[in-house]
């Protein structure tokens, strides 16, 4: 057994509500320890059956099992609770094309490509996908077959855990409840909803400010700190949108970022253009 | 002129920015100020600290520091704010035309030399 999984293994027995599963269950799949793997992801999603990362995370373990048809649920679970994750919809986007219904896929990496731009793998998987579009388009909306061969390396679905982009967006009602997204700290502690309950009274504080100040309603928020680059945003007067990337990502294109993520919030929570 | 009014003219010389002011950020008092008639440092000190106080919970919560800069657009306008030393902040208001890209650098360059 490796030091980090000892250590995980560790930190999960002494606290068996912690988020240590995600960590612990990732290392295990990535050293193709699969059935371990799965038996901690199924223990974490037992305790939080409403975390996205946990359904992400089980739809690779699935995906790497050969469970096609059970990485896809996992997937689609995963994009319910958070519909701007990029990962699942990669996942997704790929798994529909092994199936050969190239419609489908290319529309999930395509959402997937509007949300984060930045992500290489999504646009090399459009681009791979355009060079071998050469079989038959399937246009059947029906979810992949389960006897398909094994998920490969490509494209990249992402760790979760370890890569920020897949996360870094939270969308939150004007209460301070987390609607969507998911957000860890520079620890990787889940720091989702403390952020939300903070974001309702900076929207408030933001819309007294520019009304007092004679400016008219605020339309966002950009804020620099040393650990990374903020995006605020509201998608409709009651919610509030967080996008959070790297420092190194200017803070305008950050700005597009967001404004495409508001547009894929706007249209899931029904709200006409 | 004190190191905090050169700060103050630097940032108001910038092209569309109405004013500027330093405040302390824990209470929202003006410390100095350089502002066009008809705007209220006071209210704006207070307003400025209150939010930057929100936002500075925010990314804590997040696990992050004090944000270095913020930038509030509105239907009219933006309030910008850099964090100096000891509880400083130096915002400052632009309207739409404002060249925010030359404000924030000599803002942060404003209270890196407040420090």
């Amino acid at each position: 057994m490796s030091n980090d999984i000892r250590t995980l293994t560790a930190r999960l027995a002494e606290e068996p509500s912690s988020l240590a599963f995600l960590e612990l269950a990732e290392a295990l799949r990535r050293r193709g320890q699969l059935e371990a793997a799965y038996k901690v992801a199924r223990g974490g999603l037992g305790r939080y059956p409403g975390l996205a990362d946990a359904h992400d995370l089980l739809a690779r373990i699935l995906g790497d099992q050969g469970d096609l048809a059970g990485a896809f649920d996992a997937w689609v679970e995963a994009l319910r609770l958070d519909p701007m994750r990029t990962s699942a919809l990669k996942g997704i986007g790929f798994l529909y094309f092994r199936a050969g219904n190239v419609v489908e896929a290319r529309e999930h990496l395509q959402r997937a490509a509007e949300i984060d731009p930045d992500d290489q793998s999504i646009t090399q998987a459009l681009a791979r996908m355009t060079e071998a579009t050469v079989t038959p388009v399937q246009t059947s909306s029906s979810r992949p077959a389960a006897s398909a061969s094994a998920v490969p390396a490509e494209p990249d679905t992402g760790d979760s855990s370890a890569d920020p982009a897949e996360q870094g967006h939270l969308l939150v009602d004007g209460n301070g409840m987390l609607l969507s997204g998911s957000l860890r700290s520079p620890g990787n502690e889940d720091v989702g909803d403390r952020v939300a309950a903070e974001l309702a009274g900076v929207s408030k504080e933001a819309s007294r400010t520019t009304r007092l100040l004679g400016l008219g309603g605020w339309q966002a928020i950009a804020v620099e700190s040393p650990e990374g680059n903020l995006y605020l945003l509201p998608p409709t007067p009651d919610t509030v949108l967080l996008t959070i990337r790297e420092r190194s990502l200017p803070m305008a294109r950050l700005g597009l970022i967001a404004e495409r993520a508001a547009r894929h919030a706007r249209a899931w929570l029904g709200v006409q253009e | 002129m004190s190191p905090a009014n050169s700060a103050l003219e630097r940032v108001t010389k910038v092209p569309g920015i109405r004013g500027s002011l330093l405040i302390s950020a824990t209470d929202g008092l003006v410390v100095a100020e350089r502002l066009m008639d008809g705007i209220d440092g006071r209210a704006t000190a207070a307003l400025a600290g209150s939010l930057l106080q929100r936002l500075g919970r925010a990314t804590a919560g997040a696990g992050m520091q004090v944000p270095t800069f913020v930038h509030l657009r509105a239907n009219s306008g933006s309030i910008l704010a850099a964090a100096g030393q000891n509880d400083l902040v130096l915002v400052a208001l632009a309207g739409l035309d404002a060249n925010l890209g030359l404000a924030r650098l000599e803002m942060l360059d404003a209270v890196g030399r407040l420090s």
